[in-house]
């Protein structure tokens, strides 16, 4: 059953997952957190940045990782997940390459895309709001030192202004977090 | 069948060493495919791109698919997707089975309390600037702001948001195709 709902899942987010790993990300919290109940908000975080700071592309690490703990650490469900999620690809690379490789659809798409763009940036800062709650910032209006919130909105700062590594970001909120906590 | 495995080196390479996702490793694989193995011209390369990135997806996969279907078709194809996805399904699967014997830990657990909230801005920095990028006005900034709002606040699937932004786009880029007709036609 588990293992229905997993091919399901990434299979669908695999043809509705326009914009790249982080438009994906919504997709998958909305699933994974809000209807299957596989893991919390504070797995998600961890698994974001884990699929963060390991190579290769961040949406497979997520569908590996999602498969692994929906079934209580089962390889299959792993490869299940990645598998499902590269199947749309396969599909649509296939009938592209043999039906549609037109100028006048190209345009088109191009043009969709342009389109579609803000409502994919709406969607990627959703999955970051859902993310902003007391699991994540356990110390949040409790005494008078906020180091969960400091930490957010100097990353915040220093990648949006300074286009900061993001894994050196994480590496450093890390250490941070060892000596505060 | 010499191709097809020296596609899955190629792949299995850049899915080893390039961190930071999909538009990371584009450089990679044009170096490799294009300079290096000589398999694609460079404009015929970016012209698939260009394809490519129009595609939903995981963009290395789809990107892996299209570079080895075109240089040594079905077998290829598959051998360049593997080579893409299974250093990343190995890392993962391994890293997973020590966090979650290890994520109990008190000090694996303080790291990963700092870690939340800088994960948390590092997907609200993105979309801030993806909306920079898509020239967003004051006008247009109800689409992000619907967005944000139905899925949010009202908890609806981003599935349907997708495919009603995909319904409305399309509308917009025939329109907008429609009009470059015109303007061709009347000189």
């Amino acid at each position: 059953m588990i293992y229905l709902q997993l091919l399901w899942v990434f299979v669908k987010i695999g043809v509705l997952g326009f914009g790249g790993g982080y438009a994906m990300l919504s997709l998958i919290q909305h699933e994974v957190v809000d209807n299957y109940g596989w893991m919390n908000t504070t797995e998600f975080a961890d698994m974001v940045a884990i699929s963060q700071m390991t190579p290769g592309p961040i949406s497979i690490n997520l569908a590996t990782y999602v498969g692994y703990t929906a079934t209580n650490g089962n390889v299959l469900g792993s490869l299940l997940a990645s598998f499902a999620l590269c199947l749309p690809s396969v599909i649509m690379v296939y009938l592209i390459l043999k039906l549609f490789m037109s100028k006048k659809n190209n345009a088109l798409m191009t043009n969709t895309l342009k389109g579609l763009k803000p409502a994919i940036a709406g969607l990627i800062f959703a999955a970051g709001l859902s993310m902003m709650n007391l699991q994540n910032f356990p110390d949040f209006g409790r005494g008078q030192y906020n180091i969960s919130v400091v930490i957010c909105v100097l990353a915040f700062v220093a990648s949006y202004f300074f286009k900061a590594n993001p894994i050196f970001l994480i590496v450093l909120s890390g250490i941070v977090g060892f000596f505060a906590y | 069948m010499k191709k097809a495995f020296e596609l899955f080196w190629s792949f299995f390479k850049i899915g080893a060493f390039t961190l930071g996702g999909g538009y990371a490793m584009l450089s990679m694989v044009e170096k490799a495919v294009v300079d290096q193995k000589k398999w694609i011209p460079n404009d015929e390369f970016w012209d698939m791109i260009a394809v490519v990135q129009s595609l939903p997806g995981v963009f290395a996969v789809n990107t892996a698919l299209y570079v080895g279907h075109r240089v040594a078709g079905t077998k290829g194809a598959f051998a360049a997707m593997l080579g893409a996805i299974i250093p990343s399904i190995t890392i993962i699967l391994l890293l997973a089975t020590v966090f979650h014997e290890f994520r109990d830990n008190p000090v694996v657990e303080r790291i990963f309390k700092g870690i939340r909230p800088c994960v948390v801005a590092l997907i609200l920095a993105p979309s801030l600037r993806m909306i920079k990028s898509a020239k967003v006005t004051w006008k247009t900034a109800i689409i992000p702001i619907t967005t944000v709002f139905l899925i949010w606040w009202c908890k609806i699937s981003p599935a349907y948001v997708i495919l009603a932004a995909i319904a409305g786009s399309l509308v917009y880029a025939l329109i907008i195709n429609r009009k470059a007709k015109k303007k061709e036609v009347k000189p």
